[in-house]
């Protein structure tokens, strides 16, 4: 490797860096909008045209405040923590392509490389909930840690059924192979699966159990400041886009339109973008409408419902791949899987009687008259 | 055995409050929490203690009605009404039929205007940020026709004993026929986006149950308490003001939950808007005050006067030794007796579920403290 080419490397990291950071600024905007949208206000007006210099507000708001230290912290953990949230969430941006070409290095492993980095900003959350002393911070920090741990489970099957499919852990064929059919036509139980343990992954309503800020009041987060916080605040948004990424390069076909073209580069990222915003509109959505679930709920839904799903969604796509079937039958069996789940949850969390009827009027009626 | 002495747990104690984001208000709990799980819970109260009824003694009559207003300060009305009907029952007073109506009307908007605050306060404690929005916009509508009704959006010093301070705008009846549909809309919507939501069934079914003997026992009253199962209602029991001309039902739950004291307040907001319909269609013109000197003299005497809040049942016991100072005055607050049960409710619960737990009870600490 000449300087040149560790020179290209650096210009291109920092690059990404710059690109992650305008979509970070371009997604609190997003959300803040859409938020107001959905609660009939109009979100951030007054910074700059309806309120489009707001993010860059934030920032040098963040940047500029004090970073306060509290006395009974563990100093080394304390400020090494936002860095062990940050650099893996960063790392994995390395060899997610926007378009074909256009990504920093294209690794043969890239789906393994991506989850096994993936669960390593645990280690972050857990240091910063423990190193704060706080005990709100490490109720927030253990919270994370079973969360993540158990989600990480049906996230990885779900990305294996997507890898047994295209014989492949490069991203780009992943994407190459779903031309023309993306895999929601095959899997849409794994791309509920891989939607559902993302949103747990991000911690991101109805799973934002470990920042909870009406229970735990920002969980790990609560004592930092500042810069600090900015980078856990930046890492969770570039881990927003990433899952949305993801979605979109494994199940939504990436940057192709289907029967229309293949061979997209600039144009490609652009319909990348569209679908991975799409996404992201979706999980902005969720968050405005549901509430959060509760740690034991979260985690029986995790190792109750999504591992064996996970499994199924495995089974399923080895029997398909076995026998040799055409690709409807796959379609048909996780449809099936799929709505026999909701089906049967829903039956389950309807508990009986109906709601409605545990609440009715009463009426006083002759005889409380007497009796008064 | 040695191996289970080394993983030994130990009990952490949490101090929620009084800075905690949803103690509503300045509530403080002790939680002793083994893991998620809750061990022992121990209440503070007292960071909003402001000697309320220390300082009736050294107010006139008709100045004790703006401290009452800082009691619950989510329902002014109510808390106004109920010293004004003690001074006016000490005094023998009777009051023109058109202030009868018009502290109805103000007293149930007051109490649609405290539950759909509820509501959203109840979706943020569970984690949902998008009905406080929905409810806060009808909650505004209502706050405005305060303002235009009595001058401010709380603390109105409206209700005055003998009447109430001035008669209704003149575009009242508009007001109101353009704000109880919407209103009734804005309950709907709240309602349909949050209510019956699988996650916040699953986060408020069977969470928090309390039997109506222990609830009792506890001193429970309001909607806490219909959520057991027991239709008790001030309203009903024992008809104040003009509240025996009316037909309205009492919402009643059935389990005690989280839940039934939930979708109790929303059915009861159904059935103040149905009250309002009513005053509306029988206010008559007439005035709205009897004359009544600015220094009061109650002749020597006790009263005790309840009513019904929106947070449950409010009591004064006034007493007066014919002076223009009340000699005592004590306060039964709703929120204080609610608060009883606490203990009871969060023991075993998770963490998570006591900021539910406190949610749904409703307390407001303006009156826990007093």
């Amino acid at each position: 490797m000449t300087l040149l080419d560790v020179g290209i490397l650096i210009a291109l990291v920092l690059g990404l860096l710059t690109a992650l950071s305008v979509v970070v600024l371009s997604l609190t905007y997003l959300e803040r909008k859409f938020l107001g949208r959905i609660q009939m206000r109009m979100g951030p007006m007054r910074v700059g045209p309806h309120g489009l210099l707001q993010p860059v507000a934030d920032a040098i708001k963040l940047m500029s405040k004090e970073d306060i230290l509290p006395a009974w912290v563990d100093r080394v953990v304390y400020w090494v923590a936002p860095l062990a949230v940050f650099v893996p969430t960063f790392m994995i941006w390395v060899t997610i392509p926007f378009a074909r070409d256009v990504v920093i290095r294209n690794l043969e492993m890239g789906l393994f490389y991506i989850v096994a980095l993936s669960v390593l900003s645990i280690v972050g959350l857990v240091a910063a909930g423990w190193a704060s002393a706080n005990k709100y911070a490490v109720l927030g920090g253990f919270r994370a840690a079973a969360q993540l741990i158990s989600y990480e489970i049906p996230l990885i099957l779900a990305v294996l059924g997507v890898a047994m499919l295209g014989q492949t852990l490069n991203i780009e064929e992943v994407v190459d192979n779903q031309s023309p059919v993306p895999y929601i036509l095959l899997q849409p139980l794994g791309l509920v699966i891989f939607l559902i343990a993302g949103l747990a992954e991000l911690g991101r309503t109805p799973f934002d159990i470990h920042p909870a800020e009406s229970e735990v009041v920002g969980g790990p987060f609560v004592e930092y400041s500042g810069a600090h916080w900015a980078v856990f605040f930046l890492a969770e948004y570039i881990n927003t886009f990433a899952i949305a990424a993801l979605t979109v390069l494994l199940f939504l076909g990436g940057w192709r339109i289907p029967f229309v073209s293949d061979d997209l580069t600039i144009a490609g990222v652009g319909v990348f973008l569209v679908k991975t915003y799409f996404v992201i509109l979706v999980i902005f959505w969720i968050r405005g409408t549901y509430p959060r679930l509760r740690i034991d709920q979260l985690m029986s839904l995790g190792w109750k419902v999504l591992v064996p799903l996970s499994f199924v969604n495995i089974i399923i796509t080895g029997v398909y791949l076995f026998y040799g079937w055409p690709a409807w039958t796959l379609s048909i069996m996780s449809v099936v899987v799929l709505v026999g789940t909701v089906w049967g949850l829903s039956r389950r969390m309807k508990t009986l009687p109906a709601p409605e009827y545990t609440v009715r009027l009463y009426t006083p009626t002759q005889e409380v008259g007497d009796a008064r | 055995m040695s191996t289970e002495q080394q993983l030994d747990t130990v009990q952490m104690m949490v101090n929620m409050g009084p800075q905690h984001p949803s103690t509503h208000g300045v509530f403080r709990m002790l939680l002793w929490v083994d893991g998620e799980r809750i061990v022992d819970v121990e209440p503070h109260i007292g960071y909003l203690h402001r000697g309320a009824e220390k300082l009736c003694e050294g107010e006139l009559y008709a100045q004790i009605v703006t401290l009452f207003d800082r009691l619950d300060y989510i329902s002014n009305f109510n808390n106004e009404l109920v010293f004004c009907m003690a001074t006016e029952k000490l005094m023998g007073m009777e009051i023109p039929e058109r202030a009868e109506y018009i502290r109805v009307l103000m007293c149930e908007l007051n109490r649609v205007a405290s539950h759909l605050l509820f509501f959203g306060t109840m979706g943020l404690d569970v984690g949902a940020m998008t009905p406080v929005m929905y409810t806060f916009r009808d909650r505004e509508k209502i706050q405005s026709l305060f303002e235009a009704v009595s001058g401010a959006r709380m603390m109105h010093n409206y209700i005055r004993i003998g009447g109430v301070k001035n008669d209704l705008p003149d575009d009242f009846p508009q007001q109101m026929a353009r704000l109880i549909p919407e209103i009734k809309q804005g309950i709907d919507e709240a309602d349909r986006l949050l209510s019956f939501s699988e996650i916040f069934l699953a986060r408020t079914k069977g969470i928090g149950v309390i039997d109506a003997e222990t609830a009792i026992a506890n001193g429970m009253s309001g909607p806490s308490l219909r959520a057991c199962g027991v239709p008790m209602d001030v309203r009903k029991d024992e008809p104040y003001s003009v509240y025996d001309r009316f037909d309205f039902g009492i919402p009643i739950g059935e389990k005690g939950d989280c839940w039934d004291r939930f979708y109790v307040r929303v059915e009861e907001m159904r059935q103040s808007l149905r009250i309002i319909e009513q005053a509306m269609d029988q206010i008559e013109p007439g005035p709205v005050s009897v004359p009544v000197r600015i220094v009061l003299r109650p002749p020597e005497g006790e009263v005790y006067v309840r009513a019904e809040n929106p947070r449950g049942e409010i009591g004064v016991y006034l007493v007066s030794k014919g002076a223009d100072r009340p000699y005592r005055v004590k306060v039964r607050p709703p929120s204080f007796c609610n608060l009883m049960s606490l203990k009871h409710l969060l023991r075993d619960a998770y963490v998570a579920d006591s900021v539910v737990i406190l949610g749904s009870l409703d307390v407001v600490l303006g009156e826990v403290d007093r």
